[in-house]
């Protein structure tokens, strides 16, 4: 009693923290917007929530977004904040603002209506008598808008992590609203809900290991603020053992986040369960969330041990790329094989992460948000094929679908291009710029293993246009749902694809003065 | 020196026919039936240009008669920078007065030889095409330029050689004359390239320098990059002159319509390898050695084509022949330096008129005879065809030198220059100079007499008329040019004319009776009393005999499809063979083998994938304890 008494008069014990609003106001405005739709769910009636819950979660969206570039703007020097738990600079803004852009096109697919991708009541048993009654119902589980806030939060959060719990409390925010999500897709709600459980799993799986190693790094340093383990690896105090296990599984943690072999397995099993909007929303928000943090971890904390933990990098952006690449060609769920692709482009992108130079860095930024575009673009178009059984994900019904709708098909095969690699798509631009960064890196063995993992990958995109376009359709082949929502995310997708492939120097130039000031220590 | 007045907008010269090909093409069917006039009325309006900047320039000093134009700068990679413009001087002038007054004249002829075809408007809009290409070709004031022209017209001699795409020989005409002048294309490419890589510029003026002294960059480079530009030039020449060893297109090329055979293959378009050799006579004047192979090409070729003239049949291969022979003249006399640069000019210019002349001459023959081309089918049409026959005539006096027609004047000068060189090969060249007269008199008599005396040999059906006006009027133009170009441009001024760009000085006197010349009078009378004896006071066959060994020589082009096939299209053939060869079982194997192994590495892989958590927990531990045991090790 007289401790807690004592506790709470002796103010000077615990001061308050220093909190710069300003410039932590776009994950504030995320967070505040998904309590908030907590709030609704609780409060409002069901016929308004998802009126409601929609323009809320596009206005917190938008505004985070607006903030965003008027910090970009700003052109004031960079520190970090909250004393020291966060750090906002040029590349967590330039982070930020494209998992803002990627999230509002993904909530365009998530807000979709008239396809209805979630499952009504996440909680009835798929088939049962409860489910049959709230889908005649015409319940709408409105509940996915303020878990998808908060999981975007923790996305902004997560690349401006300071320090390694506050990465590890972002990492969390941003995985557990996801495994919730991933288990609501309406159709084949089993294989839905396998997934969520899977990724449930071996995401607390990871979680350990990253846990594990910030335990080491802070036993080798004595404070898991990323500046201060680069500091005390510096002086070489000793320890090694403690501090390169530390780095080990912590790169263990934030590789399983993006996929990278031999951490992957999860990939392809939870990009076909999940419902496809929240799969695009993973396959864009998600990897450049995982590569911002993946970035400012090695490029502030163990920028000075580049020598230690290169090889390792290496051997797992190779295996990366030419296993992703590799399993792709024998795949036949197009969801899957999207999967197994964003696989090999995380190894991609890797390469760009071991160039360890601002090259590299503005060359990933680049990569990430032309590779968002694309992906969400390519997930919108597999929401749009659908029969009766919902979304004909199967390679063989888009036999012939060329020529039942060459416009999607075609807007399709351009995806597919994009991510093959083509010039005048931004494939190309991106690919180019982290494999020559790779190359003035010292890093060209990676690159040719890269440059004959994307010919490989060529092959089963390429597969795919064939099949749409030079093979006979089915008799009762899928159709082609286009609504307003979906056709403005491709249209989206598609333009950004092709803008950053002809015109790419703006968004170079704004990643390149993003990479240059650093990331803040 | 900038230019002012008319030759300020010396590019209304290339855009007034482009611009009429433009409209043509794209304006499609809707003007067909005003397509002719519009075209015809372009190149008139480009000749009326011409003629206007010529008066113009004959206001100004002899040294003030160069002129610049600059259109605007093309492009600009690094240090190199590509001005777009115009050179209007002599050279230039001489040219463009050429094309459009023979263009505009085959034009006009081209309006009733092509009454009834269905696509006359295409052909108007490829002969637009040709004259732009054409005049871009002789304006242009840098190489790039020239060599955006000289495709051009390559392209528009493509276009038209297979204008009757529906016959097989004329599409495969086409196609050989495209394959043939690639070759020498590439020279002019290199040959460009090399420029670039010397002088940093393409540009005339810095390359070459201005006046009769020159003083361009090329002085200052050694004789070997000279002589190594010089022959890469004289391949592109050859290539496009239909010169040894590229002659083999030209004599396909008269499947094309007869217009197209007067105005591109004899008058115009293969004169451009002339034009680029005289233009460029400072570069060769530094290399004796690309000039003897330019004279001797000249002398090669001037033979080759006389002896082809004798063995064909057909009156336009014959006139093929000739004019292969004629342009040996010119690149013979191009090769001699400043002394024969005048007679090559204008050989040239003289060349122009009278093979035009013949050209469209026989093309009115042909008018009148169903078509047929085989001159054993003619015989005695000189009472049917008046007007063809006379203007014909007078060509065929020009062509074969006849004293004071225009053939005259500029054939003996060319010998005499010859000669002038000096030493064994001035003689050697001369020498070859006076027997491709002789044989000249000998192969023109022959389809002189062939045609229009002796016999009527034609089938009943063959009725033979003279042409319209429209057809007989620039014929008769054209002779006048036979009777009086020659003359006017040797005995005039042309050779102070050319003098401020080709420099030269006094070597252009001309000597009315010389020893030489009396040799080729000689000579000539010999020929055509050879041809008398056999085609004229004898009797034609109607079919072709046996013939000796030199005729069936000359009748399959002296072997050149032969020799072409033999050494470059068969051995091409086999490396193809081999290539696919090769392709098939080496690569293919290779790229199947490669995807069929992963293919099966991909269906192993994907059996580690095999749904169940556990086995996925397991590979990420074993995943981390190698990353830990990666890091770990090489620390150590």
């Amino acid at each position: 009693m007289s401790a807690g008494v004592h506790i709470i008069a002796a103010p000077g014990d615990i001061p308050a923290p220093h909190i710069e609003y300003g410039q932590l106001a776009p994950m504030l405005i995320v967070f505040g917007v998904a309590v908030l739709g907590v709030l609704v769910e609780a409060l409002a009636g069901r016929p308004w929530r998802y009126r409601i819950q929609v323009p809320l979660a596009f206005a917190g969206l938008l505004a985070a977004f607006v903030w965003t570039i008027v910090l970009a703007w700003r052109h004031e020097p960079f520190h970090v904040a909250a004393m020291g738990a966060l750090g906002v600079d040029g590349p967590t803004l330039f982070l930020q603002g494209t998992i803002l852009v990627l999230a509002l096109v993904s909530l365009l697919l998530i807000a979709e209506r008239s396809a209805a991708h979630f499952t009504a009541q996440a909680s009835a048993l798929p088939g049962s008598e409860a489910e049959q009654q709230s889908m005649s119902a015409g319940i709408t589980q409105t509940e996915i808008f303020p878990l998808m806030m908060f999981a975007v939060g923790g996305m902004l959060m997560f690349p401006a992590s300071n320090d390694l719990l506050t990465m590890f409390v972002a990492l969390e925010v941003l995985s557990l609203p996801l495994y919730l999500l991933c288990g609501l897709a309406r159709r084949r709600r089993l294989l839905s809900q396998e997934a969520a459980v899977k990724y449930f799993l071996l995401g607390a799986f990871s979680s350990a290991f990253f846990l594990y190693g910030a335990a080491l790094l802070y036993g080798y340093a004595g404070s898991v603020r990323l500046s201060d383990i680069s500091a005390q690896a510096g002086q070489g105090a000793g320890g090694e053992t403690l501090l390169l296990a530390g780095i080990a599984l912590l790169s263990v943690g934030l590789l399983f986040k993006l996929g990278a072999v031999p951490f992957h397995m999860w990939k392809p099993d939870v990009y076909q369960g999940a419902p496809t909007p929240i799969t695009a929303l993973m396959a864009s928000c998600t990897l450049v969330s995982a590569f911002g943090a993946l970035l400012r971890v090695y490029y502030v904390g163990f920028e000075t041990l580049r020598w230690d933990w290169r090889p390792a990098m290496w051997g797992v952006a190779i295996i990366t790329m030419v296993v992703g690449a590799v399993v792709a060609i024998t795949q036949t769920d197009i969801k899957r094989m999207l999967a197994y692709s964003s696989i090999a482009h995380a190894g991609f992108l890797l390469t760009g992460v071991v160039a360890t130079s601002r090259q590299g860095l503005s060359g990933t930024l680049f990569y990430l948000a032309a590779y968002g575009f694309t992906t969400i673009g390519a997930f919108a178009v597999v929401t749009m094929v659908r029969d009766a059984g919902g979304e004909a994900a199967h390679l063989s019904r888009w036999a012939g679908l060329g020529r039942r709708s060459p416009v999607i098909a075609g807007v399709f095969a351009f995806f597919l291009l994009a991510m093959a690699g083509i010039p005048l798509t931004s494939g190309f631009t991106g690919k180019f710029a982290v494999f020559s960064a790779a190359v003035d890196g010292g890093a060209t063995p990676l690159v040719v293993v890269g440059v004959l993992a994307s010919a490989i990958a060529a092959f089963f995109y390429v597969r795919v246009i064939v099949v749409m376009f030079f093979s006979d359709p089915e008799a009762d082949g899928p159709s082609v749902v286009v609504s307003p929502a979906t056709a403005t995310a491709v249209a989206l997708g598609l333009t950004v694809t092709v803008v950053l492939g002809v015109l790419p120097q703006p968004v170079l130039d704004l990643a390149g003065t993003a990479a240059s000031q650093m990331f803040v220590r | 020196m900038k230019a002012e007045g008319i030759q300020a907008v010396a590019w209304l010269l290339i855009a007034l026919p482009l611009a009429g090909a433009a409209i043509l093409l794209l304006g499609g069917r809707r003007t067909d039936k005003w397509g002719h006039l519009l075209g015809t009325g372009m190149s008139l309006g480009a000749f009326v240009v011409g003629l206007a900047m010529f008066v113009q320039m004959l206001g100004y000093d002899p040294e003030e008669r160069r002129r610049t134009i600059h259109l605007y700068e093309w492009f600009t990679v690094g240090h190199f920078k590509l001005d777009m413009g115009l050179l209007v001087d002599p050279l230039s002038i001489s040219f463009v007065l050429l094309i459009t007054g023979v263009g505009s004249l085959i034009h006009i002829y081209s309006i009733g030889y092509m009454a009834e075809d269905d696509d006359r408007r295409r052909f108007f809009a490829y002969l637009n095409l040709f004259v732009a290409a054409m005049l871009l070709l002789v304006l242009a004031d840098n190489y790039v330029g020239l060599f955006i022209g000289w495709e051009g017209v390559g392209l528009a001699s493509y276009l038209l050689i297979g204008f009757w795409q529906h016959k097989p020989s004329a599409a495969t005409a086409a196609k050989k004359a495209f394959v043939v002048n690639r070759v020498g294309d590439l020279g002019m490419v290199i040959a460009i390239s090399l420029m670039f890589a010397t002088f940093g510029t393409v540009s005339f003026t810095q390359i070459l320098g201005e006046g009769a002294h020159h003083l361009g960059m090329v002085e200052q480079v050694g004789q070997g990059t000279a002589t190594a530009i010089g022959l890469l030039l004289l391949l592109g020449a050859c290539g496009k002159s239909a010169q040894l060893p590229l002659q083999s297109w030209l004599l396909d090329a008269m499947e094309g319509p007869t217009p197209v055979s007067a105005l591109i293959h004899a008058a115009t378009m293969v004169t451009a390898g002339v034009y680029l050799i005289v233009r460029s006579g400072p570069i060769f004047e530094l290399a004796p050695d690309a000039q003897l192979a330019v004279t001797i090409v000249g002398a090669a070729t001037l033979l080759a084509g006389a002896i082809i003239g004798c063995g064909k049949d057909d009156i336009k291969k014959a006139l093929a022949g000739s004019t292969m022979s004629q342009i040996g003249y010119m690149v013979l006399a191009a090769g001699l330096g400043p002394a024969g640069y005048v007679f090559a000019i204008a050989h040239l210019i003289a060349h122009g008129f009278f093979k035009a002349g013949l050209f469209l001459g026989a093309g009115s023959v042909m008018h009148g005879m169903k078509n047929d081309v085989n001159m054993r089918h003619y015989g005695g049409l000189r009472t049917m065809m008046v007007i063809t026959w006379a203007t014909f005539g007078l060509g065929y006096l020009a062509i074969i030198g006849f004293p004071g027609l225009s053939g005259f004047f500029t054939k003996e000068g060319i010998i005499a220059a010859a000669f002038d060189k000096g030493g064994t090969s001035g003689m050697i060249l001369g020498g070859c100079a006076l027997l491709g007269a002789a044989i000249t008199a000998y192969y023109m008599s022959r389809v002189m007499f062939m045609t229009f005396y002796g016999e009527r040999r034609w089938e009943e059906d063959v009725h033979p008329h003279e042409s319209p006006k429209v057809m007989t009027v620039p014929l008769m133009l054209l002779a006048l040019g036979s009777l009086f170009a020659g003359g006017f441009l040797v005995l005039g001024s042309f050779g102070h004319f050319l003098e401020p760009v080709v420099g030269g000085g006094e070597a252009h006197g001309f000597h009315l009776i010389t020893a030489p010349g009396i040799a080729a009078f000689v000579l000539m009378v010999i020929g055509v009393a050879i041809a008398w004896r056999q085609y004229g006071a004898r009797k034609v066959p109607r079919e072709a005999p046996a013939g000796s060994f030199l005729t069936v020589a000359a009748r399959k082009d002296l072997y050149g499809d032969a020799i072409n096939e033999s050494l470059i299209m068969r051995p091409g053939q086999w490396l193809t063979r081999l290539a696919v060869y090769f392709d098939n079982k080496g690569v293919d194997g290779l790229v199947n083998g490669l995807a069929a192994g992963v293919g099966g590495t991909s269906g192993r892989v994907r059996r580690l994938q095999t749904g169940f958590v556990r086995s996925y927990a397991l590979s990420m531990f074993l995943g981390a304890a190698v990353v830990v045991a990666a890091l770990l090790v090489v620390n150590v």
